[in-house]
């Protein structure tokens, strides 16, 4: 059997592991545009931080590839699928046949149109570890930055750049920052900590035109910079799955042993669609545990194996210097909140159950919340009040205890 | 693999286990030496305690499964061939996605913040078996073989 794997991240190292579970010989090749070992795409802005050594960022240890006799084509691009023949052709001009394929392509940035942006000589997106190293030859202390997206990337980088960096100013549509992560309240909280930084934001505004080293605003605001970070959005990279005929929705449509709609063919990962418990609907869910989920679930599949992908549920777990912030689920329903200060707390109850929660500051045990809202426990077999103060194990019966602590998990 | 299991009913909630777990930890020749350090290092191991008279220890299950190896984005946690989850230190950010997808409880920051911490069955210390459970004086931490 000849596994092909284009991408290498999480998805596909997950995949990589789920094949072997099952198929010890299977031959497998891995397609990589990077031309380094799998690592975690979120650890750019922690590689920047210094807070861990480059060397220590692969997602698997070196004897990783040989162990489970892969394949690894580094700087390999892939161009195109064809199913028929159920080949992969590379940019090289050369073939690579498959039996089964994954499509772990992630996600690439997206930039919508701004004028003059060809001419802005010092531009980065911040999603690889290349966009990473680019961007940190750049940065010095006599430099303005200008991002361009207070989301979950753009915000990363700023924490990776601020102590590097003249000033950075952040500008986002959005009227706040984290807007599809957090609530307001949340949001002010951690924009202020921020600001408290040194970092600026523009906030309900984009950037109409650049001229020079300045950026011209909507709202006719004009700011100066020396580096511009864009960060506006990401959206999932398919173009080869569509090319080949695959149905794409807003990502790779894939059923829940993360088929595609063509045959042999599977994607995992920020590329793919997948269920989403809390949406209750079939969207794409990016965040890292979801991919290696997904990854591990196509690769028992390919060889042969039966695993269901059941669906994902949102979460985010996100640092900025030194506040926490954990998101889970969705936010609606009725809402408890404790806040106090730089601590925030809201727990979302619907129809009896845990559906979401954002805690910033206190972390604690928070992830006996998110058991609550991935498994869908009824509230009424808990005691929610001592739950509702503090996430504990105490909360559940006796019974359930003693199923935690005293069997094998 | 041998797991910690423990008896809740035998449990007083004396948090003995906790000065253990720090002291094993602690690289100190007495634990009364851990006075002070509170915040400079910290328990691998929690008791809960509820207005019942209920208090029991949790430290990691090592689950079969493991969500925290599954979700950490740095490949830092793993599981050994034996089935223990270990957390390696170098390659740890501090993102705490572990703390967010953990059901125990079983996984927190350490005290610098910068990386999470976690019990690896004092196989990362000197003491060689679980120093919570070798002192606790009424048997309610116990390490056996799993699959119970």
């Amino acid at each position: 059997m000849k596994y092909v794997i284009i991408g290498n991240s999480v998805a596909a190292t997950a995949c990589i592991e789920g094949i072997r579970s099952v198929d010890k010989e299977g031959e497998i090749t891995v397609v990589s545009a990077e031309n380094r070992p799998a690592y975690g795409r979120p650890l750019i802005s922690y590689i920047m931080l210094g807070r861990i050594a480059e060397q220590n960022a692969d997602y698997r240890p070196k004897e990783f590839y040989e162990k489970n006799k892969v394949n690894v084509m580094l700087g390999q691009r892939a161009v195109k699928i064809d199913a028929g023949k159920k080949a992969v052709l590379l940019e090289s001009g050369s073939e690579v046949f498959y039996d089964k394929l994954l499509i772990s392509t992630g996600s690439r940035p997206f930039v919508p149109p701004m004028e003059g942006l060809d001419k802005v000589k010092d531009k980065f997106s911040f999603m690889t570890f290349d966009d990473m190293k680019s961007l940190s030859l750049a940065l010095s202390e006599e430099k303005r930055v200008l991002v361009l997206g207070a989301g979950l990337i753009g915000l990363k980088c700023v924490e990776g750049i601020a102590d590097k960096v003249k000033s950075v100013t952040v500008v986002d549509l959005a009227p706040r920052i984290l807007s599809s992560v957090l609530d307001e309240g949340s949001s002010s909280i951690v924009q202020k900590f921020l600001e408290e930084k040194g970092v600026n934001f523009v906030l309900g505004d984009s950037v109409l035109s650049f001229y020079g080293a300045n950026a011209r605003l909507k709202s006719g605001k004009e700011l100066p910079f020396d580096i511009l970070v864009l960060a506006v959005g990401v959206r999932p990279e398919v173009s080869l799955l569509k090319e080949a005929g695959g149905e794409i929705n807003r990502g790779a449509v894939v059923n829940e042993r993360m088929c595609t709609s063509l045959p042999d063919i599977y994607a995992a990962g920020d590329c793919a669609e997948g269920y989403d418990k809390s949406a209750h609907a079939n969207r794409v869910l990016a965040i890292l545990p979801n991919a290696a989920f997904q990854g591990r679930c196509a690769g028992i599949n390919m060889a042969g194996g039966d695993d269901v992908f059941d669906g994902g549920t949102p979460l985010n777990s996100l640092g900025f210097f030194e506040l926490h912030i954990m998101t889970a689920g969705v936010y609606e329903g009725e809402c408890s909140e404790d806040i106090s200060g730089r601590n925030y707390k809201k727990l979302f109850v619907k129809e009896g159950k845990l559906v979401g929660f954002i805690i910033i500051g206190d972390i604690r045990n928070v992830g006996i919340y998110t058991a609550l809202v991935r498994e869908g426990t009824p509230l009424s077999q808990i005691d929610w009040r001592i739950m509702s103060k503090c996430p504990l194990l105490s909360a559940y019966s006796a019974k359930e205890r003693d199923e935690k602590l005293n069997k094998g998990v | 693999m041998k797991r910690i299991y423990v008896k809740e009913n035998r449990c007083l909630g004396c948090r003995l286990c906790e000065w253990e777990c720090m002291y094993a930890n602690s690289g100190l020749d007495a634990m009364f030496k851990l006075k002070g350090k509170q915040g400079e290092i910290l328990p691998r191991i929690r008791v809960e305690d509820n207005p019942e008279d209920i208090h029991f220890a949790v430290n990691c299950r090592h689950c079969k499964q493991a969500i925290c190896v599954k979700s950490c984005i740095a490949g830092a946690l793993s599981k050994t061939d034996e089935g223990m989850v270990v957390i390696d230190k170098n390659k740890c950010v501090g993102c705490f996605t572990c703390v967010l997808v953990c059901p125990y409880g079983a996984i927190m920051p350490a005290a610098d913040g910068k990386a999470a911490q976690k019990c690896m069955l004092c196989t990362d210390n000197d003491r060689g078996e679980p120093n919570c459970v070798k002192y606790c004086p009424n048997g309610a931490i116990v390490f056996e073989e799993g699959d119970l």
